[in-house]
């Protein structure tokens, strides 16, 4: 083991490797991969409805394709594409960042990631025999009379990879709190490792809220009770709280990693430390706080009454305030900076308009005697598109090529990154601009058709073309990283030339053990501070020494492979009882593994003091 | 990765604190039996839901405490930020179950 396995070897050894890995950077690029490639599928959708809503009456698709169709593509983006690829980076980056050498469980890491890909296989296997169809949201009662199995899968689905995710958000949690390299106080913490921190407690507080929500609906759906069902005693309206308690911080989930990323990308080509430092921090835990309270803003014409509408229309609004002094901070870090315009850059720019449309959005839609007029109109579809893609989206893409050389020690293609930037730039403005006014003149969203001559055709179509300059744009990112992976350019460790914390510190891409001394931490930006005295390298807070690493396991896979068993035992239970075999046998497999896990001591293995004198460096 | 080079320098002074540790948690853990015992025992019992509401609702939140402070740790030294986290959450939690109350009941 160790440093041996950076050896040539045959494809088995090399799957084998990837399936039990526990190091975070694989499991970072076995995210990013699996994010990637549901993001591609929810593309896919996401285009097919468009075809289908490119002319008025149209009959690309069937009325009931397209509510699988919508219903899947949400879905599919929120919770297998956007929060997978963050987590993705979050694994890679995090640990890097703050001195250590992995993450605090690297087991727990690689079942997480279990989890999640085989939750959202699960969920898309459906398309075989019918995908769920009461949107993304998943309302009852709708969803309790959708027949078939579909909304059994969205329940199943989510709910193992929603595990995945809070073990996710557990790890970075304790590995932030325990795992800091020496001298790396809170306050010296990068801000995308903040921002992964508190998004971590985002995670672990608004998750169990689904799982409570998709327990209760699987239940109603499978084991005939009526939490949900109001001819028995029970109320729909309880989905919708639940779903929201969580689906608000989720939104906060997606956004707050990308506002590290920004954070890290702008002091980085300005050449400027970050403007604000310490209001930065504390308006990423003022925007995780409030979040926690504004859920009934999805839900002001649902009939909570004009006082609860009005306390969670004030409280929204005041999220404003933390989120517009994040914004003027970057414009300050860039104000005077030297700046350096790449395609990292470019996303990053992008973002602060777009991100700031949205916003402005969603301040109109929390006022919630107007939201009587936008709500589930296409309205709404622009707000979000403009925070998800123009936040979410734009962020993952600069921090991609922010971190790319990084993570394989290449640079993704600077020209091939400024089409794919500038035909996505156009075409995700092309398409939800025109969305707001769609809204505006009566559109309702989730429809199937639109009539003719209603002043909705033109702008559907626009709306559709921006969609193939999207997909055009993401197709040459595509064509980026394979062109990059053949031929990129190699990186050195400080990539960027002007790079200021930890990660760049390494090689690119870091061996597996990250440091072969821990660094000492002088201050914020530790590598700038070394830089700014004339040091070649950080300071190392220890002598040379043997290295602990954790040993791979193939039990997180196993055990992932047992619960999707009993996942489809569950689904199909209520069907025919034999089903219910799966179900045990599946939960033996997972109980099996969590016992060997227990039983078996696997201390790990060393990288002794003569092995890492010999590497050099 | 940590704990085999904390095991190696436990010292006499750090066995007899673990003893300590050992015993007030084998104790909180009989009482939170205990107090499960009681609470089915008041059930079956059938005594008047006035009294077993309330006094089931104080077992609950002693049970908690005994969960957060003794086999969380938060009353240790050095769980400072642990500790916080924990806080934010039961503050959630208890504004979510509050403003439930108030939208069902109000
Ligand atoms: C200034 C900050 C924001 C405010 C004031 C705000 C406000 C709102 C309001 C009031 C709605 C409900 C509209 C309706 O259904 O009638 C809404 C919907 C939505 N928002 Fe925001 N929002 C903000 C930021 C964000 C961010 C940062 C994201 C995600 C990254 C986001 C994602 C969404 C989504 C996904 C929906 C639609 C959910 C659905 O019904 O399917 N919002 N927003
Ligand atoms: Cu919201």
């Amino acid at each position: 083991m160790g440093m041996t396995s950076a050896q040539k070897r045959g494809f088995g050894a090399t799957l084998w490797d990837w399936l039990t890995t526990v190091d975070h950077k694989k499991i970072g690029i076995l995210y990013l991969a699996g994010g990637g490639f549901f993001f591609l599928l929810g593309g896919l959708e996401a285009v097919i409805i468009r075809i289908q809503l490119i002319s008025p009456e149209n009959n690309f698709i069937s009325a009931g394709l397209y509510n699988e169709m919508i219903t899947m593509h949400g879905t599919t983006m929120i919770f297998l594409a956007a929060m997978p690829i963050l987590l993705g980076l979050m694994n890679f980056i995090m640990p890097l960042q703050i001195g250590a050498r992995d993450v605090a469980f690297p087991f727990l890491n690689s079942l997480g990631f279990w989890l999640f890909l085989f939750g959202g296989v699960l969920l898309n296997l459906s398309w075989f025999t019918g995908a769920p169809d009461a949107g993304w949201t998943n309302y009852a009662p709708l969803s309790i009379q959708s027949p078939g199995h579909g909304v059994d899968f969205y329940i199943m689905g989510l709910q193992l990879s929603g595990a995945g995710t809070l073990m996710g958000g557990i790890n970075f949690i304790v590995t932030i709190v325990l795992m800091r390299a020496p001298g790396m106080t809170y306050m010296r913490m990068p801000l995308f490792t903040w921002t992964t921190f508190v998004a971590s407690i985002l995670i672990l507080f608004a998750f169990p809220a689904l799982t409570v929500g998709l327990f209760l609906m699987m239940f109603d759906r499978m084991f005939g009770s009526a939490f949900f069902d109001a001819a028995l005693g029970g109320n729909a309206v309880i989905w919708q709280h639940l779903f929201w308690i969580f689906g608000h911080p989720e939104v906060y989930i997606l956004i707050l990693p990308v506002f590290g990323v920004f954070s890290e990308v702008f002091p980085t080509f300005a050449k400027k430390r970050l403007f604000g430092y310490t209001a930065m921090v504390f308006a990423t835990f003022l925007i995780a706080f409030l979040g926690f309270m504004v859920w009934a803003h999805h839900m002001f014409t649902v009939g909570l009454g004009p006082v609860a509408n009005s306390i969670f229309a004030v409280a929204t609004m005041a999220i404003a305030v933390p989120t517009g002094i994040k914004i003027f901070n970057w414009l300050f870090t860039l104000w005077g900076g030297s700046i350096k315009i790449n395609s990292a850059m470019l996303w990053s720019l992008a973002f602060i308009p777009s991100f700031t449309i949205g916003g402005m959005t969603g301040v109109m839609l929390a006022s919630a005697v107007a939201d009587y007029q936008y709500h589930d109109s296409y309205f709404v579809i622009g707000h979000f598109h403009y925070v998800i893609v123009g936040g979410t989206v734009f962020g993952i893409l600069a921090g991609l090529h922010y971190w790319w050389p990084k993570m394989f020690g290449k640079y993704l293609h600077e020209g091939l990154g400024q089409i794919s930037f500038w035909t996505f730039f156009v075409g995700f403005h092309l398409t939800f601009f025109i969305q707001h006014f769609l809204g505006l003149m009566g559109m309702p969203r989730r429809y199937w058709v639109f009539l003719e001559n209603q002043g909705l055709d033109t702008g559907n179509l626009i709306s559709s073309i921006g969609a193939f300059f999207m997909s055009f744009g993401v197709i040459v990112f595509l064509i980026n990283i394979i062109y990059t992976t053949i031929k990129g350019k190699k990186a050195p460790r400080d990539a960027w030339g002007s790079g200021r914390t930890l990660e760049w510190t390494i090689s690119s891409p870091p061996v597996h053990y990250n440091y072969k001394q821990l660094p000492l931490v002088r201050g914020l930006d530790p590598l700038w501070i070394e830089k700014m005295e004339g040091n070649k390298k950080m300071t190392p807070a220890e002598p040379v020494d043997e290295i602990h690493m954790p040993n791979g396991s193939i039990l997180p896979l196993i055990m992932t492979i047992g619960f999707t068993i009993a996942s489809y035992g569950f689904i199909y239970q209520t069907g025919n009882k034999y089903w219910l075999i799966a179900v045990y046998a599946g939960m033996a497999i997972a109980l099996i593994s969590m016992l060997t896990r227990s039983l078996k001591d696997d201390h790990g293995h060393h990288i002794s003091k003569e092995e890492l004198e010999r590497v050099g460096d | 990765m940590t704990d085999e080079m904390s095991t190696r320098k436990i010292n006499s002074f750090q066995k007899q604190k673990n003893k300590q540790e050992m015993q007030k948690m084998v104790v909180s853990f009989a009482l939170m039996i205990f107090f499960t015992l009681v609470a089915f025992a008041l059930v079956m019992l059938e005594v008047p839901s006035t009294y077993v509401i309330p006094i089931i609702l104080l077992l609950a939140f002693v049970q908690v405490s005994f969960q957060f402070f003794y086999f969380m740790h938060l009353k240790d030294k050095g769980h400072e930020v642990p500790s916080q986290i924990i806080y934010g959450g039961v503050f959630i939690t208890v504004m979510v179950a509050l403003t439930f109350t108030v939208i069902t009941w109000w």
